[in-house]
């Protein structure tokens, strides 16, 4: 089957899975602060969240461009993928790196949706992006790691039956580079939970269900260490990638959503005798937003086959998540625009969805860091930090 | 139970509809397509059939190239194998037509139960199925809400006007026409998706001696307007007509 065909189909499918759910139901959730169990207990049964997980081991083993395909359509619906999108990527770490053990325990276990495997804990409070300053620290004593710190943003951890969790293993003073130290830990929430490991939400902008997270002496066996001691940043690094083309499809997603909506808006809302989206001041910005989207489009494109074929695909990547987070968020103040006071309306979704695709801009990586990494190692441009 | 379910591409109910240049028909070029609605349901219908009495479900389309696309659906969706008759000139054909397509791929595999959807989303005239069960030569019935099997015979459930049912006992085999909304579709799995790369679309070319029997002279959209019927009289007289008016030119009460 072509990969035309594939893509049609697997939008076909998931537009008509998200229908089920429709504007209401994710407004209700937002009010209430509430995590769309239902909504993700769906797309796990129908085997979406598994796109990525070889066949073999329980997944449909596809491409980042078919992963890319499912997640924009759920924004596209009106949906939020955030809620359920690492349940898809962070199983990466333990594929590439894992034990062939952990593989075979885990992955079908987190193919099946038996195990929710959606937390990540990397950000620390004073240490965001500096990565290698993290403070968190994994002191082995025997069979297990003694943990000790605080992490913070970290998402959808009560929804999550496992976290992995980056920690400095040997002190940035004992090693030679500072990208050296570091390890990743697979904890188990229900057992860490209450016994080493306290979490608390966070009150955020968005329906995000993010916390923060504190480590007073949780021990992690060692059986549960994914890859070498000491290398955890480089498995970091690997799963990058992935997470930005997948960013940069729901942003995609979104764009289409605030496209659709403030093009309908347009042509239905008759102000001094006429649609609205008559007037060029009204339909201008749409089309330019829509343009934008579009173009974005074309590079997360690009990007996925590079990432598929192996390729490399670092710069492609990164361009794609910011050209598409700053599509979707011209688009969502395009739309915020054109429905006027409507747009504050709770009952009309943009202002829900302006909310969701803001959180682009700064998460999971800030526009900056991406230019910056676009100046330093793209263009060879000198280091600013 | 050897079961075929015959399903049809529609234009989706969001495209925004414009009468083509001809004006026998829509724009539909850039549309996109979707599963004609009855349908999915008679699909549902035959895959819990296939869950409850085992045997095969066969799903069967008639239309042109992009047709495929609906049938690639059905497979995702737990069909376990489809017969695909192609032909530029259904798109758009009568029901008579499509039927004869349809009928000529479908008798050699003498299917026990075939069911279609109610009506087309697009031309609606609920005739395929009627006219494809008199080709194949079995008995039909249509409006169906419920569909038993026992000792070989079918017990089906008919939708009458006024919120009125009927119970029909027919032999097999037999044709069914499903109404919308008798199950909960379910949902194409990824791994649906996945396995119906794997199976078998038997592609058969429409006969070329295919002619439809209709014409389409020319299709419009209905235009709004708006009529104000001013009541004269006293209030008590007004108010009679009214009730009157109400009751027997609109039908509202």
């Amino acid at each position: 089957m072509a990969n035309a065909e594939l893509h049609a189909d697997l939008r076909t499918a998931v537009r008509e899975l998200c229908a089920r759910f429709p504007d209401t139901y994710w407004r209700e959730l937002d009010a209430g602060e509430a995590y769309p169990e239902e909504f993700v207990r769906t797309l796990t049964e129908a085997g979406y969240l598994a796109a990525l997980i070889p066949e073999e081991l329980g997944g449909s083993g596809l491409g980042i461009a078919e992963a890319s395909i499912i997640l924009e359509e759920v924004n596209r619906s009106g949906g939020n993928s955030a809620a359920c999108h690492a349940q898809m990527y962070i199983m990466g770490t333990l594929l590439r790196h894992g034990s062939e053990a952990q593989r075979r325990h885990y992955l079908p276990k987190i193919a099946g949706g038996e195990l929710r495997l959606q937390a990540f804990g990397v950000t620390e409070p004073t240490t965001g992006t500096d990565t290698t300053q993290m403070k968190t620290m994994a002191v082995r004593r025997g069979d297990r790691y003694v943990v000790n710190g605080q992490k913070v943003w970290i998402s959808r951890v009560d929804y999550s039956d496992l976290m992995l969790l980056v920690a400095r293993t040997t002190p940035l003073e004992d090693v030679k580079k500072r990208t050296d130290g570091l390890s990743v830990l697979l904890v188990d929430l229900k057992k860490a939970v209450g016994h080493g490991m306290t979490v608390r939400p966070i009150r955020a902008m968005i329906n995000h269900a993010t916390t923060e997270v504190f480590f007073d002496n949780l021990e992690v066996p060692v059986e549960n260490r994914v890859g070498e001691e000491g290398q955890g940043f480089r498995y970091l690094l690997d799963g990058l990638n992935a997470e930005r083309i997948l960013i940069a499809a729901e942003c995609v997603g979104d764009g289409r959503w605030f496209v659709d909506r403030a093009c309908r808006y347009a042509r239905d809302r008759v102000v001094f005798g006429r649609p609205i989206g008559q007037n060029q001041g009204i339909q201008f910005p749409i089309a330019r937003a829509h343009v934008n989207v579009e173009a974005a489009d074309l590079m997360r494109v690009r990007a996925a086959e590079l990432f598929d074929a192996g390729r490399p695909c670092g710069a492609e990547a990164n361009m794609a998540k910011l050209l598409a987070a700053d599509a979707s968020w011209e688009a969502a103040n395009v739309t915020m625009q054109t429905y006027g006071g409507f747009g504050f309306a709770e009952e009309y979704d943009v202002e829900r969805k302006f909310r969701e695709t803001r959180l682009y801009q700064t998460a999971p990586i800030s526009t900056n860091l991406i230019l910056s990494y676009i100046g330093q190692h793209v263009l060879d441009l000198p280091r600013s930090f | 139970m050897k079961i075929a379910v015959c399903v049809k591409q529609v234009v989706t109910r969001e495209w925004p509809l414009r009468v083509d240049e001809a004006r026998t028909w829509v724009e539909d070029r850039d549309a996109s397509f979707e599963m004609n609605e009855p349908d999915a349901y008679a699909l549902e219908e035959a895959l819990r059939l296939r869950e409850q009495h085992g045997g095969e479900v066969v799903v069967c389309s008639a239309g042109p190239a992009r047709a495929a696309q609906v049938v690639r659906e059905a497979l995702a969706r737990g069909a376990d194998r489809a017969i695909r008759v192609e032909g530029g000139g259904l798109a758009a054909a009568d029901a008579a037509m499509v039927a004869e397509a349809l009928a000529a791929a479908m008798r050699d595999e003498q299917f026990e139960l075939v069911l279609t959807g109610l009506q087309s989303d697009d031309q609606g005239f609920a005739q395929t199925g009627v006219v494809l069960a008199e080709l194949l030569g079995i008995p039909h019935a249509t409006i169906i809400m419920e569909v038993q099997v026992a000792d070989g015979r079918l017990r089906v459930k008919r939708e009458l006007e006024g919120g009125w049912f009927q119970w029909v006992s027919m032999p097999t085999p037999a044709l069914l026409t499903i109404q919308s909304g008798i199950n909960q579709l379910r949902y194409a799995t990824l791994k649906g998706i996945m396995a119906a790369k794997r199976k078998e679309v038997r592609v058969v070319e429409a006969a070329a001696d295919l002619v439809p029997r209709q014409e389409i002279l020319e299709i419009r959209v209905p235009e709004k307007t708006k009529q104000t019927h001013m009541i004269a009289g006293s209030p008590s007289e007004a108010a009679a007509e009214l009730v009157k008016v109400l009751r027997e030119e609109a039908r509202v009460i």
